[in-house]
């Protein structure tokens, strides 16, 4: 569904990724993991548009999304949830829902698709006309991920879902992931916590210092003796 | 429903005013003030929704000023290779709106340069533009007669119901058509803050990574609200050089943006009314002081209060007496019994 090859991209005269090459199946859910700086960030904002290639190509259902804009990737069905400040502090949690539907123009439809999120997370629900800014973090990322499938996408990046997350809330988090990729959407995630995602993922690709230096399913990059010693703590 | 009683009442006051308020000075300076407020409520655009400061904004309203006092007066000018550009005197309105679609025109230049760089940039960019404008004003003398300035410019006419068309003399004609302006510069604003626009500036103003990814073109809604921000301080231009009727280099003055910008941050950047208030606030007291104090004594009271309002009110004053709204609101709530009480639902 997914296919990036030799990709590189430089910040300036800092190259952050050399030669990636990484596929991801429909409906598939995989993970890249790494030490900070390894360019796992980096990666996702290449697929969705947000930073220029220097060498490379990026496929997506066979087209060439490579120097597309954000909003061109985003209409084509790739949603990025970035890291960080996850959604917009100011807006209440339906305007915070409402702009990921911005390129949308089906308002009825809009109107239902928040009324399943709000099914499946009712948190949001109880919220809904209180400031996002108020919220606290596991529900900003609630929010953040559903904001994401309100512009229905077919495959999302998640970036580090779990980051400053309370253990007993990650797990939540992760159902919600688990549940997205059950309703049949593809994830491409970012995820520093490297046993809950290997847990998870169907296979992961694992990244250092801007190359990908080891790939599999998750079971076979449990068992591997580098992996576990770098980041799984032996 | 109270908001919407207590608005209608404010425009009504303020509509009636010349008829209880016949004082010819406070109208005139209630004119100036509108015609500043006009411009502020422009700037708010910019700077309290997408959040940029624009240091240049006089150079929309001198533009706006200077483009409708030469058509209304009508101009010819040597543009070099033995071409001369004669141009007759148009109607006010004309050479009004010929001055709001100027400014526009400026304002989506400056945008499209000044977006491609953000932050700090955009600030040296628009600082520069205006100070550009201000010397061409004052060198071009083939055109605008330099530090000679313009005078003898036309009064504002316009059709009137009943009155077919008639010339502006009046103070009170004259505030009514700024108020007019103001009102509907206030309406634009509003419907496009209000709008999908409004919100996409918003988004971009407080995460324009966020912005990005939800599929906001960030560059697009910049230099379209840098366009009407213009526009709305083109057309305060435009009231301005027709009221006073004389317009010279120093309309372009870097103080007249400072004072825009004080209007809109202790009025409450980001929030509609903030620029009225400030702007009557700050429009009106340097005025209304004269009889107690001397100069001196009033500039400092004026400086006095723009820090003890940015100090105290960081967010301005609108937001911070909504706050004591509610908070007299809540306290009100409390005295009513628990079944009468409106339900949140």
């Amino acid at each position: 569904m997914l296919k990036l090859e030799n990709l590189t991209v430089c910040y300036g005269a800092v190259t952050a990724l050399r030669d990636v090459s990484i596929a991801v199946g429909e409906g598939e859910l995989v993970t890249l993991i790494g030490a900070n700086g390894a360019g796992k960030t980096t990666t996702l904002k290449a697929i969705s548009g947000m930073l220029p290639l220097a060498a490379g190509t990026i496929t997506f259902d066979g087209r060439k999304i490579g120097g597309a804009t954000p909003r061109q990737i985003l209409a084509l069905g790739i949603a990025h949830c970035p890291e960080g400040r996850r959604v917009l502090p100011q807006l209440t949690v339906r305007e915070n829902l409402e702009m990921g539907a911005f390129l949308r123009h089906d308002h009825a439809v809009v109107r239902s698709d928040m009324e399943r999120i709000f099914v499946k997370l009712p948190r949001l629900r109880e919220r809904v006309m209180q400031v996002a800014g108020t919220l606290s973090g596991g529900e900003q990322q609630m929010l953040a991920i559903a904001r994401s499938l309100m512009s229905r996408p077919r495959m999302i990046l998640l970036d580090e879902p779990s980051l400053g997350l309370a253990p007993n809330i990650t797990e939540i988090i992760f159902e919600i992931i688990d549940d997205i990729r059950r309703d049949g959407t593809t994830v491409l995630m970012v995820e520093q916590n490297a046993l809950a995602a290997l847990d998870m993922c169907d296979r992961c690709y694992l990244l250092e210092t801007g190359r990908v230096v080891q790939s599999g399913t998750g079971d076979q990059m449990l068992d591997d003796a580098h992996v576990r010693r770098a980041y799984l703590g032996g | 429903m109270t908001r919407l009683i207590l608005s209608l009442l404010v425009v009504l006051a303020f509509v009636t005013l010349p008829f209880w308020m016949s004082d010819p000075y406070i109208l005139g300076l209630l004119i100036l003030a509108g015609i500043f407020i006009i411009a502020a409520i422009s700037l708010n655009l910019l700077l309290g929704y997408t959040g940029q400061l624009s240091l240049g904004h006089v150079a929309f309203f001198g533009i706006g000023a200077y483009t409708s006092a030469l058509l209304s007066r009508g101009f010819d000018v040597d543009l070099g290779l033995g071409l001369t550009l004669d141009v007759a005197p148009k109607p006010v309105w004309l050479s009004f709106l010929a001055g709001i679609l100027m400014a526009a025109l400026f304002g989506w230049f400056v945008g499209r340069l000044a977006f491609r760089v953000r932050g700090a940039y955009f600030v040296i960019l628009t600082v520069s533009f205006a100070q550009v404008m201000r010397l061409i004003a004052l060198n071009w003398v083939d055109l605008t007669e330099g530090p000679m300035a313009i005078n003898n410019i036309p009064s504002f006419t316009l059709w009137l119901p009943g009155l077919g068309v008639t010339t502006l003399t009046t103070k009170a004609q004259n505030y009514w058509l700024v108020l007019a302006v103001a009102v509907i510069a206030f309406v634009l604003v509003a419907h496009i803050v209000r709008s999908r626009v409004g919100r996409a500036l918003i988004a971009l103003r407080e995460n324009e990574g966020l912005a990005r990814s939800v599929g906001i073109q960030v560059t697009h809604y910049l230099v379209l609200s840098t366009v009407v921000a213009a526009g709305i301080a083109g057309a305060s231009g435009g009231l301005y050089t027709h009221y006073v009727r004389i317009v010279d280099p120093d309309v372009f003055m870097f103080i007249y943006t400072v004072t825009m910008i004080i209007m809109v941050v202790t009025g409450g950047k980001g929030t509609l009314t903030g620029p009225i208030v400030g702007g009557l606030l700050f429009g009106l007291m340097p005025e209304l002081l004269r009889d107690y104090a001397g100069p001196e004594v009033q500039w400092i009271i004026y400086g006095a209060a723009i820090v003890l309002i940015v100090f105290f009110l960081p967010n301005g004053i609108v937001p911070a007496a909504a706050r004591i709204w509610q908070r007299l609101a809540a306290l009100g709530l409390r005295l009513v019994p628990e079944h009468l009480r409106p339900r949140l639902s």
